[in-house]
């Protein structure tokens, strides 16, 4: 049985390697709010508020580009949306915690995070202090995030856009599938969803976002009956 | 104005975060519905990945001979292989590096 400490460290762990999408895109966020001609202060009030780097990102663009603020909110809504499954998946091992721990611990649920605790907890099920690994992971990203976002309202994009670090997003997302492609359920699936998503694009609202992988949850749906 | 657009769209990212963590009781959800969750990583993701790959910041798409394809390839292969989350993102941002700049 591991300690609250040590499933709190492996938390953050593994989660650290991400960093290098998760800083220059939080560099980024900062900087583009900035040059939109938004104050620092309501910039960086989005780090806390919204807490979620594509849709922060959208959201400003959207307002300065004169977009009515029900659209820029209906995008935030459906880019975001993809929570509720991470949500779905992660209740399984949030069940015992109090009802307040559990309104506190969702603040901290993010993409990479979700990602790495969720595959700590499908191998670590009867561990006692799993949210541990949660608090660890998300906590992680929620201190990148703000540091990150400040420094790009403070500094600007101080990072060089030939870099390209942009690429680093693909790249960490695919650090988290990778290891799936062995499986031919999950490659059906992630095909799906990547096709789908180059195939919605252009769908409003940036929807694809969602659209593709409810697509992709119905074709697991009908894997799984096939495997029957 | 703006302070009221942001709020509302933190609180409505907030109930996305958090209601299906404590306000849905997970034995509504079937043993059909569970199993199609352990999907949900393998049906989102793609949907950031394919994107940042192959759309370009215009909007459009790249060219089969552009540097992120063979920067993903190296870093799946690499990943694969070492499963290790650094060595996949390094490999694929050095070997795309190593197209833009010395190429």
């Amino acid at each position: 049985m591991l300690s609250k400490k040590q499933i709190f460290s492996k938390g953050i762990l593994a989660v650290a390697p991400h960093m290098f999408s998760v800083i220059p895109f939080g560099i980024v966020c900062g900087a583009i709010g900035i040059e939109l001609g938004f104050s620092p202060i309501l910039v960086y009030a989005m780090s806390i508020i919204i807490f979620g780097g594509a849709s922060q990102i959208v959201f400003l663009q959207l307002l300065s580009g004169g977009a009515s603020a029900l659209i820029a909110v209906t995008s935030v809504g459906v880019i975001n949306s993809r929570h509720l499954l991470y949500g779905a998946v992660l209740s399984e091992y949030l069940e015992k915690l109090s009802f307040i721990k559990k309104l506190l611990i969702s603040y901290l649920v993010v993409d990479q995070g979700f990602a790495e605790s969720n595959k700590f907890f499908q191998k670590n099920r009867n561990e006692t202090h799993l949210h541990y690994h949660l608090l660890g992971s998300g906590g992680t990203l929620w201190v990148c995030w703000q540091i990150s976002t400040l420094a790009g309202i403070i500094l600007g994009s101080f990072v060089p856009e030939e870099l390209g670090l942009k690429f680093a997003v693909p790249l960490t997302f695919i650090a988290i599938v990778v290891q799936d492609i062995k499986k031919l359920d999950h490659v059906i699936v992630m095909i799906t969803c990547g096709l789908s998503s180059l195939l919605f694009f252009d769908a409003p609202f940036k929807s694809y976002i969602i659209i593709s992988p409810i697509i992709a949850l119905f074709v697991a749906a009908l894997v799984l009956r096939l495997k029957k | 104005m703006t302070w009221l657009t942001i709020i509302i769209a933190g609180i409505i990212t907030y109930f996305m975060r958090m209601t299906m963590v404590a306000l849905v009781d997970r034995d509504l959800l079937g043993e059909k519905v569970k199993a199609v969750l352990a999907y949900v990583p393998s049906a989102v993701f793609p949907a950031i990945i394919f994107p940042g790959i192959f759309i370009n910041d215009y909007g459009t798409f790249i060219e089969m001979n552009d540097p992120k394809i063979f920067g993903a390839i190296i870093a799946i292969l690499v990943g694969y292989f070492s499963k290790n989350v650094i060595a996949t993102i390094i490999s694929g941002l050095f070997s795309y590096w190593i197209i833009i700049f010395l190429l």
